[in-house]
């Protein structure tokens, strides 16, 4: 019995299979789809939106649009983390940006780029400027915390830069970055979605849930974000997997 | 590369005082000390990491020290051949594969650090030195957790592949000098 609970996948199941329960008896507490649909009818609902293609549709541009924002922030954060480590002075100049947007609602911030973006361009945005001071923080701190005694070694052994970049700092950095993969993903999607309910794209998940809870289909409600967390944890899942491999020796 | 009366303080506390040292034409010196006497101190002030109080540390212009930090600095994402490759070049007495024989650690090479002992990392980190292939080649206590009977081979082949440069042994056991040949020993 004491192997069987071993297992880390059984483990989950049982985890899994016990908030079923929970949200079940929950649901027949409530006694209404309306106020708290079942499992079941959650799953009855997601299954009849899989038949729809508004639904393929919906999902496929909204990973496009989280995604994107997720690529570019990663980018954008990564060049403007290497910048400021590099240069106390870009750091001092441009901390106060990088402390304006991870302080402010980023509701704030959808509705303020509404006046200047498309609505289907604006999640893709929001999800950029969420994902780029995470990626901005830990890319930074992962070239200021390599190794000093490894950067003395490769100047007394006369390492280029280019290998001096390639052998000490990219490996040293890479688990910073993967870091801010993992955590600017959840954000990324968390922020996308949003910013689809307030900015009303012709298609997108965001705008199906906020549709969902206009005209009370709670199941359906319940039906997207389901599908949102499905895509986020297999697109997390993914990310992990093909950076993962990249730092076999940590 | 030469020591002039060369002296160090951190703050109030001389750690070298005016330490002369030749080093120049094959010269192997030893020095000793214990804990806290400035042998790590001395090792940075001959590679140019920090600049001394008072004194000279001449320098020949293409000079190219190779060394054994007292922490063997060994790259963890590299196994122990690429580590020793990183530094391989035109002055390399011979291919990082063959240092690693000498090293006896031909079965560890495709081995990340962290899965190689204490006395293996050593023993990759001379290796790496010795492939470097600098003149004068600086060791800090590189025989540190190898048995007896190793520390007598990885001297041998410290000796051979080294090719004449001149050496500085930081150790606290005079019987380290011995294996190394050392001519000179300076008590700090």
């Amino acid at each position: 019995m004491k192997a069987f609970f071993k297992n880390r996948i059984v483990r989950k199941l049982i985890a899994a299979a016990f908030w079923l329960l929970v949200w079940q008896a929950a649901a027949w507490a409530v006694g209404s789809d309306l106020l708290l649909p079942s499992p079941p009818a959650t799953a009855k609902a997601l299954i009849a939106l899989c038949g729809t293609s508004g639904f393929w549709k919906s999902c496929a541009l909204t990973l496009l649009r989280v995604f994107a924002g997720f690529l570019l922030g990663m980018l954008a954060g990564s060049l403007l983390g290497v910048l400021t480590a590099v240069s106390p002075f870009a750091g001092e100049l441009l901390s106060p940006l990088r402390s304006i947007v991870k302080a402010a609602p980023v509701t704030s911030f959808i509705i303020l780029v509404l006046l200047y973006l498309s609505s289907a361009l604006t999640p893709m945005f929001i999800a950029f400027l969420i994902v780029m001071p995470l990626a901005w923080t830990n890319v930074a701190g992962g070239i200021l915390s390599t190794d000093k005694q490894l950067l003395e070694m490769a100047n007394v052994f006369g390492f280029t830069r280019l290998q001096k970049l390639k052998s000490v700092y990219a490996p040293s950095v890479l688990p910073h970055f993967i870091s801010a993969c993992t955590a600017g993903l959840g954000f990324a999607w968390k922020s996308g979605v949003t910013a689809e309910v307030i900015a009303h794209p012709a298609f997108g998940m965001g705008k199906s849930i906020y549709e969902s809870k206009l005209y009370l289909e709670t199941p359906e409600l319940f039906a997207w974000t389901a599908a949102v967390i499905i895509l986020s944890f297999a697109l997390e899942k993914l990310v992990v997997l093909a950076l993962g491999r990249a730092v076999k020796w940590n | 590369m030469e020591l002039k009366a060369v002296s160090f303080s951190y703050g109030e506390e001389e750690v070298i005082k005016e330490l002369s040292l030749d080093l120049s034409n094959g010269r192997r010196v030893c020095v000793m000390g214990g804990s806290g006497r400035g042998k790590t101190t001395l090792m940075r002030l001959m590679l140019g990491l920090i600049e001394p109080s008072s004194g000279k540390v001449l320098r020949r212009p293409d000079e190219r020290p190779s060394v054994v930090f007292q922490e063997d600095r060994l790259l963890p994402w590299y196994s122990a051949l690429r580590n020793v490759s990183e530094v391989h070049g035109p002055r390399s007495p011979a291919s990082p594969a063959e240092l690693l024989e000498a090293m006896e650690l031909s079965d560890a090479r495709d081995k990340l650090p962290k899965e190689l002992s204490g006395g293996m990392q050593r023993r990759c980190a001379i290796a790496r030195a010795l492939c470097f292939g600098g003149d004068p080649l600086l060791l800090d206590e590189p025989f540190k957790g190898l048995d007896p009977d190793l520390r007598g081979r990885v001297a041998q082949a410290i000796i051979k592949y080294s090719r004449g440069a001149s050496i500085l042994l930081i150790t606290h056991d005079e019987k380290e000098a011995e294996l190394l040949g050392c001519g000179e020993i300076i008590r700090l």
